[in-house]
């Protein structure tokens, strides 16, 4: 599945429409604590947090995730936003809580 | 940018506490080692690598230098600072281990594997570190 097939299927609202939309998810992964996220989430990630700053998004840049998702209701403050835009990073939003939000892109990979 | 015969070297000026800029030059780097075709693992490993390091002086260090020096062997990362310096290297490099305070776990910082990551993704680290005077951490991911 590709970051853009993802955005197609309509679960998450999308915040920021970045490059790479033809990019092949890997898996889910969730993390709130940006080291651990950074050390440990494979490339091609969608990665689900409910961290939505600048920190965020330059881990997810560095770490070569293929998309963020903010569960939970979780939003990017306008810092973070001017840097998704600057960085075309896709991030997309959702009210359900990551472990929802994960397993539904799982079943997504897995269908 | 200064190019020598088969070297390049970047130089970055790390400003302290600034969290809204930290990772602009290790964003800088990655897009310059993309552009110039080095392989995406390595682009990774030494972005997540500086990063941290990065991240680390301008949390617990008040910002520093960063010199990445770029060859056709390997990439090498020198990050000087003049902050507080560490105590026990020994300890600050355990998985888990951090004096972070509160404001900066609640930025998602403050796990503690910073050091350890910076570790895991090069393949040669050293740090050199006095109280009161500052430290220096050298990184090398090998490209053959
Ligand atoms: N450049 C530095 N100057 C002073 N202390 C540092 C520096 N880098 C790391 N440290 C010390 O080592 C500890 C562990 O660092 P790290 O593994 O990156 O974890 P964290 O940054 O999450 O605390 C820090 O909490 C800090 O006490
Ligand atoms: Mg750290």
């Amino acid at each position: 599945m590709r970051v853009q097939d993802l955005i197609d299927a309509g679960n998450f609202k999308v915040l920021n429409q970045g490059e790479g939309l033809n990019r092949e998810i890997t898996g889910p992964y969730c993390c709130d604590l940006l080291s651990l996220a950074m050390g440990n989430m494979p490339a091609g990630s969608a990665w689900v947090t409910v961290m939505g700053n600048v920190n965020t998004l330059a881990v997810a840049s560095l770490a070569d995730a293929a998309c963020i998702i903010l569960a939970q209701g979780s939003t990017l403050d306008e810092n973070a936003l001017e840097k998704a835009k600057e960085q075309k990073i896709t991030v997309l939003q959702t009210q359900m809580p990551i472990f929802d939000a994960a397993l539904t892109v799982y079943r997504y990979l897995h269908a | 940018m200064k190019d020598t015969e088969d070297k390049i070297t970047l130089f970055y000026k790390i400003p302290g506490n600034d969290f809204t800029r930290a990772g602009e030059a290790s964003s800088n780097v990655k897009s310059k080692l993309k552009m110039m075709g080095v392989r995406p693992d390595i682009v990774r490993k030494v972005a997540i690598a500086m990063y941290e390091g990065e991240i680390n002086m301008v949390i617990h260090a008040s910002g520093g230098t960063i010199e990445v020096i770029i060859s056709p062997e390997e990439i090498e990362m020198i990050l000087k600072d003049q902050g507080p310096g560490i105590e026990d290297i020994e300890l600050a490099m355990t998985a888990g281990y951090s004096t972070a305070p509160d404001n900066i776990r609640n930025l998602g910082f403050g796990a503690g594997m910073g050091l350890p990551n910076m570790k895991k993704y090069t393949d040669e680290m050293s740090v050199e570190s006095q109280v009161g005077i500052g430290t220096t951490v050298t990184m090398k991911v090998k490209i053959i």
